[in-house]
């Protein structure tokens, strides 16, 4: 069993009694929100894998399956007028930043309609509207940009914050280090959140880096850092919650690291080769839908037809979007060079 | 030829600065963040007392974190400020080049065309301080060749703040060249705010015997090139772009059609440098067929700037060589 699966089974589960806690001060609608977007997210990402099997998909595509959790639980935890900003496996962070599933299923085929008219893709959906401010497909590449939007979101004094994401791989770059010192340095309203998979493409965490835990590189700035069980959306909801309190108060950044899993492979090309299958099936145990649900049902939030009800509205939502998204017109070659620059 | 009404004369730097200190009293989105640009002012003086002014939130010193500064101006940018970002010397940009080409030059593209990166990155350029191999370099062409970013680079102090006024005021990232031999170089500027076009170019000096295409430094030094020839009789147009990319073809192509001859004069590398860009734009247009002798380029020998003030003077193009090599030009194919 690798390290981190132990960790998540053991040292990092919440207690019961805190997890009921955080259940009890949030709303059945919040709650509600939260499964509806694991579930859009999940079946979005499998019905993009089908188009992509059917040949029905130009590109490339990065599933997050397996780490809903992260990115939903994050996000749930801030304002809607609040910013964020992430990376190439972003389809979580979108629907959770309150996308239409119908135009980032549009920009995913790489149609005109599309959140980015067909010129980002899977990799690169923005919706600079609903204040998610895209996703890079440079790992690390987010970070230095991120010290700017914290610079802005304080040179204009609002009380916004930035929550900026990004994997395990990118904390060894040296953006990370540049981005969290100066931070750190101008108390920036971020919240840096790692959503560390434990793989970075082929490479395991633990041959990348010494620290066992991602969060201790919190240590380097003075910040606070906290590694998460990441495939418990509340968990994530409650510590992000307070990370944003401190970015909000003007006290700084925090580092939340959210252990998390993939399922799939890296992209379209990978074969699993530095991985065991049983390593994969031991994860698929944390799956944070099912352990979510779970609690939505021990606690007495939803019943278990409410939760079938909702997943099945979730699956038709993205079956329509589906649908309509493939009908959707194709951009077109003219006047490509016209639109680099802006007027 | 532009010829500002006005007598009072500053130098390149001071007119920098003037730009910089204009825009910020005009729009509270316009900010400066670089190293050692506080009460240091900068490494070559151009912000000094601009932080007693402005503030220290306004006139950022940072920690020697380039691409952390790249990126605090793209991502100020992506949110509505106009950000200047001051890099000590060009060589230095290598270390901002994911900011600038990635995500600079792409964002708006990538994202649709939804949002716009209204950001300026200075950068002190060229040779001539003897400070070597990494303090020296000009490396105009690899932005000239990323689709996204704007290019400028001013011979004058009087183009240099009507330029940066502009480049400031432009919706798109710009890479903003400042020749540092020049900032001391003077010249009439008008105290009152003034803008340039972007992309429009500027004939330096009219002649009929052959067109000099040159910018930065080595404009002036093909201006005096043309006043030592003008004794031997050779009449030479020099014509200075001022904006690298986008390009003011219609000015080259029609001063070559005039004249018959081109030689192109840059600082920079010659191998894929910005001179065989000039060169092909001429050989596809109607002027190639008005063109009375193959066209020259003039550039940096392909080597890293050396120290020594001898083989770093002949690493670059001075005057002594823009007159041997327009001399030679001038005579061939007659």
């Amino acid at each position: 069993m690798p390290v981190h699966t132990k960790d998540v089974s053991n040292e990092l589960q919440l207690d019961p009694k805190i997890r009921k806690q955080i259940v009890q001060r949030l709303s059945k609608e919040k709650l509600q929100k939260m499964l509806e977007q694991m579930f859009l997210t999940r079946f979005f990402e499998e019905n993009a894998e089908a188009l992509y099997m059917r040949g029905l998909v130009h590109g490339t595509m990065h599933l997050s399956i397996g780490m809903e959790a992260s990115p939903i639980g994050s996000i749930a935890a801030i304002r809607d007028d609040d910013y964020i900003l992430h990376h190439h496996r972003g389809h979580g962070h979108t629907i959770a930043k309150g996308a239409d599933i119908t135009l980032m299923m549009g920009e995913f085929i790489g149609k005109e309609p599309g959140y980015c008219r067909g010129r980002g893709g899977s990799m690169h959906i923005a919706d600079i509207a609903g204040r998610n401010l895209g996703a890079t497909g440079i790992v690390g590449g987010g970070l230095p940009t991120a010290v700017g939007i914290g610079l802005a979101l304080q040179m204009k004094k609002t009380d916004n914050i930035l929550l900026c994401f990004f994997g395990d791989g990118a904390t060894n770059e040296g953006s990370f280090h540049e981005a969290l010192n100066m931070a750190a340095l101008w108390k920036l309203p971020i919240v840096f959140i790692c959503d560390n998979n434990q793989y970075g493409m082929s490479m395991a965490v633990e041959r990348a880096m010494t620290v066992h835990h991602i969060s201790q590189r919190a240590a380097a700035y003075n910040i606070p850092g906290v590694t998460v069980d990441g495939n418990d959306v509340l968990a994530v909801y409650d510590k992000v919650s307070e990370a944003a309190m401190r970015a909000r108060s003007g006290e700084g950044p925090t580092l939340v690291e959210n252990l998390t899993y993939r399922w799939r492979g890296h992209s379209k090309s990978d074969r699993n080769l530095y991985r065991t299958q049983e390593e994969i099936e031991e994860w698929k145990q944390f799956d944070p839908i099912i352990r979510y649900t779970g609690w939505l049902q021990e606690y007495k939030v939803l019943s278990e037809d409410e939760i079938d009800s909702i997943e099945q509205s979730a699956k038709e939502s993205i079956n329509k979007a589906t649908e309509t998204a493939l009908a959707f017109p194709e951009p077109t070659p003219e006047n490509l060079e016209a639109e680099v620059f802006a007027p | 030829m532009t010829n500002p009404e006005t007598k009072r004369e500053i130098t390149m730097l001071e007119a920098v600065r003037e730009a910089l200190v204009q825009e910020m009293r005009r729009d509270e989105n316009v900010f400066l963040i670089g190293e050692d640009i506080g009460v240091y002012g900068g490494a070559f003086g151009v912000s000094k007392g601009m932080q007693e002014e402005f503030g220290m939130e306004r006139v950022r010193d940072t920690p020697i974190s380039e691409a952390g500064i790249a990126g605090a101006c793209v991502g100020a940018a992506l949110m509505g400020m106009r950000p200047v970002g001051e890099v000590m010397f060009m060589d230095f940009l290598t270390l901002m080049m994911d900011q600038l080409v990635n995500q600079a030059a792409k964002i708006r593209v990538m994202f649709g065309g939804k949002v716009s990166i209204p950001l300026v990155m200075r950068a002190p350029y060229g040779s001539g301080t003897g400070a070597a191999a990494q303090h020296c370099q000009s490396l105009e062409s690899w932005f000239i060749s990323t689709p996204g970013i704007k290019v400028i680079c001013p011979s004058t102090p009087y183009d240099a703040k009507g330029l940066l006024v502009s480049a400031i005021r432009d919706n798109n990232p710009v890479v903003f060249m400042e020749n540092k031999l020049l900032y001391k170089a003077k010249g009439f500027v008008p105290e009152d705010l003034y803008t340039l076009p972007i992309s429009k170019g500027d004939v330096k000096r009219e002649g009929k015997d052959m067109t000099i295409f040159s910018y930065g430094v080595t404009a002036q030094r093909s201006l005096e090139a043309a006043e030592i020839l003008a004794k031997e009789g050779i009449d030479i147009e020099v014509i200075d772009p001022r904006t690298l990319k986008p390009l003011d073809k219609d000015l080259v192509i029609q001063s070559v059609s005039k004249t018959g001859r081109l030689l192109i004069v840059h600082e920079a590398t010659k191998t894929g440098g910005f001179a065989g860009e000039v060169t092909s734009v001429v050989c596809e247009s109607e002027a190639f067929d008005r063109l009375d002798a193959p066209i020259k380029r003039l550039c940096g020998l392909d080597i890293p700037i050396p120290y020594n003030r001898t083989l770093e003077k002949a690493a670059t193009p001075q005057v002594e060589d823009i007159v041997k090599a327009a001399r030679s030009l001038a005579i061939e194919g007659r």
